[in-house]
C-alpha cells in the first residue's frame, strides 16, 4: 500500500487536537498509526464503521461499561486494561464466553499521544491475553476542559452455554455465598495513587478478566444461581443488590471474608470499610449448598480464585437485609453504600 | 501495620462478656453514655451491644463534631462560597449536612461553588499557595483532637505570610458539653434520662489528658472511664464502669493507657493556647448555647480569622420540623423514637445531621442496627 501519510504521527511529543476527532485525514492517521497498529485483528482490519461476523447458535449477551478513572495509570493497571477487563467481566457474569469488544474513546484536546498510546497498547495486551479482540471503535475529541484526559466506553458480546441460567434474582434461602478472593485491592490501589492522598503501599489493583474462571465454574456446576463482580460500592453493595433482586436476606461471616492486611491497614487509616471498597478482579457466586464444595475446589485451582472462600449463606428475609456476624462476635446490618465513602474526621 | 486487629479478638471479647455478665447486679440497670461518635461507631460496627447483658445499655452522646454543628454555621460557610467567592476547604463529612433552604455544601459545589474536600489542613494551605489570587477558607470543625492541626496551619500561614488563607473556626470542647448534659433538666430530674457513667473520649483525651474530667466525676458523682475506640476497649471500659457503679465509686479511670496520660499532650495544649482562646458562648446543635464550650482565633492572629476577614450575616436557619437530632444528641431520645427516622430521613436523604456522619447515632442505627436479629450470643445471655 502506498504511504498515505507522508509524516508519521509524532507520538512521543504530540498531543490530541480537535482535528483528531474531525473525521478528516488527521483522524484517519490516528486510527491507522495508533489504534489499528496496536489493536490489530482481522475484524478491525475490515476498516468499516462496523465489524461483521458470523453469529453462533444459542443465546447472546451484550453489556456496556464506561470508564472514567482517575488517575489513568495506577499500580496493577490503567484505564485501558480496566476498560477491557470491566466489560469482559460484565459479560462473563452471565456465565457467557465473551466473543468481541467494541470501544468508544472520548479524548480531551491536549491529551498527550504518548499517554494515549500507552493506554491503547495496554488495552491491546489485555485483549490478547483474554482472547477477546476489540473489533470496532470510535473516537471523539472534546475541547480542553470538557473531559478528563480520556474516557473509554467498551461494549462486549458473549455466548451463554446451553443450560446456564445465571441471574441476580435466583438466590434462594439456603444457598451458599462464595467469594473468589481478597476484597478492596483495587480501591486501595487507586486511593494510594491519588495526588492528595498519596501513601505508600505495595497493593496493586486486582484488575483482571474473570471469564476463564467463570468458564471452569460453569463447566462443573452449570446450575450456578448468581454471579456478579463487586466493583463500585464493593462487596457490601453487590450483595445488597442481589438480596433485593432475589427478595432474600443474607448472613455473612466477617471472619470468612478475605482482606489483604495492607488493605485493612490502609482502610483503617482512612476510616474506610473494605466491604465498600471497589474490586475489579473478584466475583461473588451464589449456588445451591450441595454445589458449594465442588465450586470452591475449582475456584481455588484457578489463579484468579486462589483465595476463594464461602463467606455466608442466603436466608429468608422479607426486608432483604444483608447481616453479618462480626469477627468480634456481635452482629450488624451491612447496608448499601451511601454517597461516596468519605474519610472520617476524628 | 500492627494494632489493626489486636483489639478486636473474639476470644477476648467473649471473656470480657462473661466477666461483665458475672459482675452486673441482676436487678440493677446500667446506662452508660458514650460521649464520642467514635465509640458509637465501634459499638455498632462490631455488634458490641450483642455481647452485653440486657441490663447494660449504651446511651449515645453528642460527641460527633458534624452532628453538633448548628445549621447556621453551615449557612455561614455557604455564604462565604456564594457571596464572597472563596475556595472553601472542608472535611468530607460536612459536605452532605443539610443547611437552610434545602442547601448543602455538596449542592452548592454541584451548582458551581468552589468547595473542595480536603484530608488535612496541609491540603488547604497547599491550595492557598496554588491560588494566590483567590481567598481560601478552611472550615475547621472538631473537638480537641482536630484543634492542634488548625493551630499549626494558622501559625504556618503566618510564618509563610500567606495572605489569602483564613480559618472559619468551629472547634468545640468536650468537658463543657458533658457538664452541660449533666446540668440539663432531663438528666437532673428524677425519671428523666438516667446516665450512670461515661465512656470518656479517647482521641480527645490524648490531647487534653484525663484530668479535665475529674471535676465533674466528683461534682456530679458519675464515674468516667477514658476508653479507646476499639471494641475491646469499649468492653473493658464497660466492665470498669460496672465495677465503679456497683461499688458506689465515681472516679476518673483510664482504660486507654496506651495513649492517654493524666496531663495529656502538653506541647499540643501550648500550641492551641497560643493561637486560640475560649469563646464566651457557642451554639451546639441539641444543647443550645453552651458557655465556654468553643474556641476562637486570638486577636494576634485575627488576619487568619474568616469571621473577621469577611462579613458573615447571621443565619436564621432552623432545624427541620420533627427532627429529633437535638434530643438524640442529649441522649434523651433514641434514633428510632424519631418520626422521620427511616421514613423521610435516611442516609441518602438526611434531614438531620445525626444521619449524615458515620459517627452520628442515627446513621449508625440505620446502617448497622435496624431490624436487628435478637441477640444470639450465648455468652451475652449467660
Amino acid at each position: 500500500m502506498a504511504k498515505r501519510f507522508p509524516l508519521r504521527l509524532n507520538i512521543s511529543q504530540g498531543r490530541v487536537d480537535m482535528t483528531h476527532g474531525s473525521g478528516g485525514r488527521a483522524m484517519a492517521q490516528l486510527i491507522e498509526e495508533l489504534f489499528v497498529r496496536h489493536l490489530d485483528n482481522p475484524l478491525l482490519r475490515q476498516a468499516n464503521d462496523q465489524a461483521l461476523f458470523e453469529v453462533p447458535a444459542g443465546r447472546l449477551v451484550i453489556s456496556t461499561d464506561g470508564h472514567v478513572i482517575s488517575p489513568l495509570f495506577f499500580p496493577g493497571g490503567d484505564i485501558g486494561s480496566l476498560a477491557v477487563h470491566g466489560t469482559i467481566n460484565d459479560v462473563a457474569m452471565s456465565g457467557a464466553q465473551p466473543l468481541y469488544l467494541a470501544a468508544g474513546f472520548i479524548l480531551e484536546e491536549g491529551f498527550p499521544l504518548a499517554d494515549l498510546e500507552r493506554v491503547v497498547a495496554s488495552m491491546s495486551s489485555a485483549a490478547v491475553k483474554a482472547g477477546v479482540p476489540v473489533v470496532t471503535g470510535d473516537t471523539k475529541v472534546v475541547e480542553k476542559g470538557k473531559g478528563d484526559g480520556i474516557f473509554i466506553t467498551t461494549t462486549g458480546i458473549g455466548r451463554v452455554p446451553e443450560g446456564v441460567n445465571i441471574s441476580g434474582d435466583r438466590a434462594r434461602p439456603g444457598d451458599a455465598i462464595l467469594l473468589s478472593g481478597t476484597i478492596g485491592d483495587h480501591g486501595v490501589a487507586i486511593m494510594s495513587s491519588r495526588e492528595n492522598l498519596e501513601f505508600e503501599t505495595s497493593i496493586a489493583s486486582d484488575s483482571a478478566a474473570l471469564h476463564t474462571l467463570v468458564a471452569e465454574m460453569v463447566a462443573v456446576v452449570p446450575g450456578i444461581h448468581c454471579l456478579r463482580d463487586p466493583t463500585r460500592g464493593g462487596l457490601a453493595t453487590t450483595l445488597n443488590e442481589l438480596a433485593q433482586q432475589s427478595a432474600v436476606g443474607m448472613l455473612l461471616r466477617e471472619a470468612a471474608i478475605p482482606v489483604h492486611p495492607q488493605v485493612n491497614a490502609a482502610c483503617e487509616l482512612l476510616g474506610l470499610d473494605p466491604l465498600y471498597v471497589a474490586n475489579e478482579g473478584k466475583l461473588v457466586c451464589i449456588c445451591a449448598k450441595p454445589d458449594a464444595a465442588r465450586l470452591l475446589e475449582v475456584m481455588r485451582a484457578h489463579p484468579l480464585g486462589r483465595g476463594a472462600s464461602i463467606i455466608g449463606e442466603v436466608v429468608g428475609d422479607s426486608h432483604g437485609f444483608v447481616q453479618m456476624e462480626t469477627g468480634f462476635g456481635g452482629s450488624r446490618v451491612v447496608d448499601w453504600l451511601t454517597g461516596e465513602q468519605l474519610p472520617r474526621i476524628c | 501495620m500492627k494494632y489493626v486487629d489486636e483489639f478486636r479478638q473474639q476470644s477476648l471479647a467473649r471473656r470480657l462478656a462473661s466477666a461483665i455478665a458475672a459482675e452486673v447486679e441482676p436487678d440493677r440497670r446500667y446506662h452508660l453514655m458514650e460521649f464520642c461518635g467514635g465509640h458509637t461507631h465501634a459499638i455498632f460496627r462490631y455488634g458490641v451491644q450483642d455481647l452485653m447483658p440486657d441490663n447494660v445499655r449504651f446511651v449515645h452522646g453528642p460527641g460527633c463534631p458534624v452532628c453538633v454543628l448548628p445549621i447556621g454555621r453551615i449557612d455561614n460557610a455557604i455564604h462565604l462560597v456564594e457571596a464572597q467567592d472563596v475556595i472553601l476547604c472542608t472535611y468530607g463529612d460536612l459536605l452532605r449536612v443539610p443547611a437552610g433552604g434545602k442547601k448543602s455544601l455538596l449542592k452548592v459545589k454541584a451548582a458551581g461553588g468552589d468547595v473542595r474536600m480536603v484530608y488535612s489542613t496541609q491540603d488547604a494551605l497547599r491550595i492557598a499557595h496554588e491560588h494566590p489570587g483567590r481567598q481560601v477558607v478552611f472550615f475547621a470543625i472538631g473537638f480537641e483532637t482536630t484543634t492542634p492541626p488548625t493551630a499549626v496551619a494558622i501559625k504556618q500561614a503566618q510564618a509563610e505570610r500567606l495572605e489569602n488563607f483564613s480559618v472559619f473556626c468551629n472547634h468545640v470542647l468536650t468537658p463543657a458539653a458533658i457538664q452541660n448534659i449533666l446540668e440539663s433538666p432531663e438528666v437532673r430530674e428524677l425519671g428523666g434520662v438516667s446516665i450512670d457513667g461515661f465512656f470518656g473520649p479517647s482521641h480527645v483525651s490524648s490531647v487534653i489528658g484525663s484530668r479535665p474530667y475529674e471535676f465533674f466525676a466528683e461534682e456530679y458523682q458519675k464515674p468516667v472511664v477514658i476508653a479507646g475506640f476499639e471494641p475491646l476497649d469499649v468492653m473493658q471500659s464497660a466492665l470498669m464502669l460496672v465495677r465503679q457503679i456497683n461499688a458506689g465509686r465515681h472516679e476518673v479511670e483510664n482504660e486507654y493507657t496506651r495513649v492517654v496520660t493524666r496531663e495529656g499532650n502538653l506541647k499540643a495544649q501550648r500550641l492551641v493556647a497560643e493561637v486560640l482562646e475560649l469563646r464566651r458562648s457557642f451554639e451546639w446543635r441539641g444543647l443550645g448555647m453552651v458557655p465556654y464550650s468553643a474556641l476562637r482565633i486570638k486577636q494576634a492572629y485575627a488576619q487568619f480569622d474568616a469571621e473577621q476577614r469577611f462579613e458573615i450575616p447571621a443565619s436564621k436557619a432552623e432545624d427541620v420540623k420533627g427532627c429529633e437530632c437535638p434530643a438524640i444528641l442529649r441522649g434523651a431520645k433514641r434514633p428510632s423514637d424519631c418520626q422521620l427516622f427511616g421514613t423521610l430521613c435516611t442516609p441518602e436523604n438526611p434531614m438531620g445531621s445525626c444521619m449524615v456522619s458515620s459517627e452520628g447515632a442515627c446513621a449508625a442505627y440505620w446502617s448497622y442496627g435496624r431490624f436487628r436479629r435478637p441477640a444470639t450470643s450465648p455468652d451475652a445471655a449467660a
